[in-house]
């Protein structure tokens, strides 16, 4: 043994494989082996486990030792057991014979033995086995006070694998009323039990309230010598009082309808406060743990009550007290425990006199789990009295602060600085200090807040042009800088023009002398900035119009750059002034929505919510009117930078409205370079609160968004072949809250149900916030028919019920088989058709200007095959198809004769 | 408490004790990560940390650590206590414990703590009893083992 924990890994390693190979023949061979040396065998085994090494025999020799009349051969058989047989063993049955014979011994060691056992493997089995055993021995009166307290941890073990298992009835009160044992081991054990009972089923377990009650009195009163052995470094009965203390927590104040109940609890509470100021018994760490750990328990509850005001500043004081201990731990739990009174009306106030020494915490404390408590609480006590002072000792702090925690401050910051913000141009003025000072931290959900808070509010514009043109002026400032500052100069740098120090050139020209430091990705901005420039100061146009000639072709490797450069060099070349001026318009005021900031604080910390919500959580209201044709073309562009959510390639531009070209230019925050869901999702954050709804565009494609608003998306990829098709449905949660009962449920209006055949595989209900979800819809069309079957979507988002109605894409359209044919037989077929029946003959106004290019492309996408070169006119298109369903398959023809003057096809 | 570990300054595991049913690949992963977060931490720091959703609580003794993985909900301070309990129960029985003890008797390291904590909440705090059992067990050990550590 000594030789295998001594020598070195291999030598080790070595040993053990001739030890191991040395028990296997011993199993093997040998078939005389008598218990000593089984559990010799087996507990080298064990031992041999615990250095780390696998073990994947000697199993059955351990459950052989179970059922052997000695002792600590049973013993080392029920250790092996538990540390190693996995739950689905095929030993499981050998197992649970022998804990049964073990359970009915007379010895209580044995059944105690059998009941550890149960726990420690606690499996489902185990559970179907047992679970109706164990109630009865923990409520009989012969069962020995020790089996007691192992029976009622061993059913806690089974209720957390299978709550079916739970006792009801009559057990309920025999179990409630083991709080009353006269043994304080059973009574410790029971209460876990109980607790997990309680959150269960609460209602039927109320009567713990009342008998727990009184028994933390009678401990909270009790000398320390009163309890004895159960006294631990003068603390009276510490575990079970703490167990107590969590197990009222499950109830609320109006959960307590005794009045008296409620008084004796809150006397309970006063004593443990009073016995926190009193001095201690003894200089040991022990007992100021214990007597704290106490402490800080009632202090839970007295916080989860939240309604005796005089208890929470009694708290509040005495936790205040423990900021300044020279216990490292005791700091710690105070910051952590004062983040909670922070969020009570009651003591809010009260923990706000201890800003000083928190800030000192914050900047002071040797631990860094410790300090990043202190912010936690800085955060929380943070209100509009003292929002600026911490602020800045938030600001002051990063500097220096540990990476670890440096990004969830800057969320923090950002966060406070909107929230108590008065006057913007302090919210300005920080954000761009944390992108001075830390850079790095600052995600994009905080660059783009700053920019949609600028774009809001009118008064600050001017400011935040200023104080960015200043900040761009220093020699190495970071990317994110950049990218505020060529967004807001883009936007507002005519606000500072008229200073010489920042003239149009001026600003061109610092903008420009860091572009060449930028990633693609912020380059792209510049040069979106650079255009808006030609609309904002014509004077420098040529000096634009240069750069964008470099960049153009052979400077720029990058198609993206490429295409920007290009285009806009064509746009300044070629738009009038007027053109100009609509196209580069001032951004339109973004909607008012939760800052996007918040969710990505949560996200950083899953366990735990940010203490310091957001009230309601909404961005200013936006001061300026614009005006509703500009945000109409922005809705069409961020459709389209939105579907690349959805991993579905966009198809070329199928309306012929709209210009290609302002696509690109509004297209501010393109993800091309960011291909990740995450990106996409910020785009969506500054899209307009209007919905999109594409169903007619659908006629003519199979893939794209189909609809869209401020809570989801939905995207379609379909593909038909014959009479069959396959629509994947995509459903994306824009919010940053789940959708519940999310329910899509198609809707066949009756004649399209006998004619069109629908299977909709189901999808889960609920949808996580930014998660996105497929679904399947199989389709066979049985006979041509009209209209399309809708899709209705039901889901409750933030505790409202939503509602969508959506047509399908699913035309009959979809099940045309493009036919090609000379020109010959198309019309002598044409010609063949008779009657009206066959026959349909509609002249109409276009609605937009007539763009021949966009019809072919509209035509294709409709399904059937164009014909060039048949009609004798050139402008005329020509078409053929056939549409399959299951019954028959019929032959289409088409014609269509624009007449350009008359706007009429 | 979801799962309790043992390991020395050299980062060699000595005893584990799992409340929550994890595969072995994951016990182990979460092994090695702890014991490498924790004796990277300094002594004055605090013992308790956040890790993943759970909170760790931890205290040397000697050349052994004993941390603990417990619940949001938990009381951290009264974990401290659980593991000087164990500590002192282990004290008390071998009389002055040390890390070879428990190397060399890990079987009984095991039974004692299975009498003061089970399935992960505490069954028996009071010293005298738990004693008591470990006493009871011993004197239905057989005399004829004489020694019952195991030599290779």
């Amino acid at each position: 043994m000594v030789d295998i924990v001594c020598k070195s890994k291999e030598a080790e390693i070595k040993r053990i494989n001739k030890e191991l190979a040395n028990i296997r023949s011993k199993f093997k061979g040998d078939k005389t082996l008598d218990g000593y040396q089984k559990k010799k065998y087996v507990c080298k085994l064990l031992f041999i486990f615990l250095l780390g090494h696998d073990i994947d025999f000697g199993h059955m020799e351990a459950v052989n030792l179970l059922s052997s009349n000695k002792y600590s051969e049973k013993q080392i058989g029920y250790l092996f057991i538990s540390v190693l047989v996995n739950t689905n063993s095929d030993l499981i049955k050998l197992i649970i014979q022998s804990i049964k014979n073990d359970l009915t011994s007379r010895n209580p060691v044995h059944v105690s033995l059998a009941l550890q056992c149960i726990a420690n493997i606690g499996s489902k089995e185990m559970a179907e086995a047992f679970g109706y055993e164990i109630p009865k021995l923990l409520v009989s009166g012969d069962t020995m006070d020790v089996v007691k307290q192992s029976a009622a941890l061993c059913l806690l073990r089974l209720f957390r694998t299978s709550q079916e298992i739970i006792p009801s009835g009559e057990w309920t009160s025999r179990i409630i009323h083991l709080l009353n044992d006269q043994h304080m081991g059973v009574v410790t054990a029971a209460t876990s039990l109980i607790d997990a009972l309680v959150k269960k089923n609460p209602d039927e377990y109320k009567g713990c309230i009342s008998l727990a009650v009184s028994r933390l009195s009678r401990i909270v009163t009790a000398s320390y010598t009163d309890l004895q052995d159960y006294t631990y470094y003068f603390v009276p009965a510490p575990w079970l009082s703490v167990k107590l203390l969590r197990l009222l927590q499950n109830y609320t104040p109006p959960g307590i309808t005794d009045p008296g109940v409620r008084g004796r609890l809150n006397e309970c509470l006063e004593t443990i406060l009073n016995k926190a100021q009193e001095p201690p018994k003894s200089k040991k760490v022990q007992h100021s743990n214990a007597k704290n750990a106490v402490l800080f328990e009632a202090i839970s509850l007295i916080i989860h009550n939240d309604t005796e005001p005089n208890l929470l500043v009694r708290a509040c004081n005495q936790l205040g007290q423990f900021l300044s201990n020279r216990e490292t731990n005791l700091r710690y739990l105070a910051l952590e425990s004062m983040c909670l009174l922070a969020t009570s009306e009651f003591s809010h106030e009260a923990v706000k006199k201890h800003q000083e020494v928190v800030i000192l915490s914050m900047k002071m404390e040797k631990d860094v789990s410790v300090r990043q408590q202190a912010v936690d609480l800085l955060y929380a006590m943070c209100d509009k009295s003292n929002a600026e002072e911490i602020v800045q000792e938030m600001l002051n702090y990063l500097e220096t602060a540990d990476y670890s925690i440096r990004e969830e401050m800057v969320l923090k910051v950002a966060i406070l600085a909107e929230k108590y913000a008065t006057d913007y141009t302090w919210y300005v003025d920080v954000i761009l200090n944390l992108i001075r000072i830390a850079g790095d931290y600052v995600s994009e959900e905080v660059w783009y807040r700053v920019i949609q808070i600028v774009i809001n509010r009118d008064d600050v514009q001017g400011y935040a042009a200023k104080t960015v043109f200043e900040a761009l002026q220093a020699p190495a400032c970071h990317e994110n800088m950049v990218k505020v500052g060529g967004y807001i100069l883009g936007e507002f740098g005519n606000l500072i023009a008229g200073d010489q120090r920042s003239s149009p050139l001026v600003q061109f020209q610092l903008l420009h002398s860091k572009y060449h430091l930028c990633s693609p990705m912020t380059r792209a901005l510049l040069l979106s900035t650079y255009i808006k420039f030609v609309n904002l100061f014509p004077e420098i146009k040529p000096q634009i119009q240069e750069v964008f000639k470099q960049h153009s072709n052979l400077r720029s490797a990058d198609a993206e750059l490429q295409q920007r450069a290009s285009e806009y060099l064509q746009l300044s070349i070629v738009a009038s002034t007027d053109v100009l001026a609509t196209v580069l318009e001032e951004m339109p005021a973004f909607p008012e929505r939760e800052s996007s900031i918040l969710a990505v604080l949560k996200k950083k910390k899953p366990g735990r919510v940010p203490e310091n919500e957001i009230r309601e959580g909404k961005s200013p209201a936006p001061i300026t009117n614009h005006q509703n044709d500009q945000s109409t073309v922005q809705a069409a562009t961020v459709n389209n930078a939105s579907a690349d959510l959805l991993g579905l390639s966009t198809p070329p531009a199928s309306q012929p409205a709209a210009p290609s070209n302002t696509g690109v230019l509004l297209d501010m925050f393109g993800d091309i370079y960011s291909g990740s869901q995450n990106t996409a999702n910020n785009i969506n954050n500054l899209a307009p609160a209007q919905s999109t709804y594409n169903a007619k565009k659908f006629v003519c494609k199979n893939n794209g968004v189909l609809f869209e608003n401020d809570l989801i998306q939905i995207g379609v990829k379909s593909e038909f072949r014959q009479n069959l098709g396959r629509l994947g449905l995509f459903y994306g949660n824009k919010t940053s809250f789940v959708l519940q009962n999310f329910v899509p449920s198609i809707s066949c209006p009756d004649d399209i149900s006998s004619k069109l055949n629908l299977q909709v595989k189901p999808v889960e209900p609920v949808l996580d916030a930014g998660a996105q979800i497929q679904q399947m819809v199989n389709a066979e069309c049985i006979e041509d028919f009209v209209d399309a079957p809708s899709m209705i979507i039901t889901f409750i988002y933030n505790n409202v019920p939503q509602k969508l109605t959506i047509k399908l894409p699913l035309t009959i359209n979809k099940f045309f088989e493009p036919t090609e044919m000379n020109g010959e037989s198309f019309f002598a077929r044409w010609k063949n058709l008779g009657g009206n029946q066959q026959r349909s003959q509609k002249i109409f106004k276009a609605s937009q200007p007539m763009d021949l290019n966009a019809v072919r492309t509209k035509l294709l996408g409709f399904g059937m095959q164009l014909l060039d070169g048949i009609d004798p006119n050139p402008d005329n298109f020509v078409c053929a198809g056939i549409i399959h369903t299951r019954n028959q398959a019929v032959g289409c023809l088409l014609r269509l004769e624009p007449n350009k003057q008359a706007q009429v096809v | 408490m979801q799962f309790m570990l043992l390991f020395s300054r050299q980062g060699k595991l000595r005893l584990q004790k799992w409340y929550v049913a994890h595969p072995d690949k994951l016990k182990k992963k979460i092994t090695r990560e702890l014991i490498t977060t924790i004796l990277a931490r300094r002594p004055k720091m605090s013992s308790f940390l956040e890790w993943k959703d759970l909170k760790i609580v931890y205290k040397r003794y000697a050349s052994l650590y004993f941390c603990c993985a417990i619940e949001q909900r938990d009381n951290e301070l009264l974990t401290l206590e659980i593991i000087h309990r164990y500590v002192e129960l282990l004290d008390k029985y071998f009389g002055s414990v040390c890390e070879l003890d428990i190397i060399f008797n890990f079987e009984k390291a095991y039974f004692i703590l299975d009498e003061l904590l089970l399935g992960g909440e505490i069954q028996e705090t009071s010293k005298k009893n738990v004693l008591k059992a470990i006493a009871a067990q011993d004197l239905l050990q057989e005399v004829s083992y004489g020694d019952t550590s195991i030599e290779l």
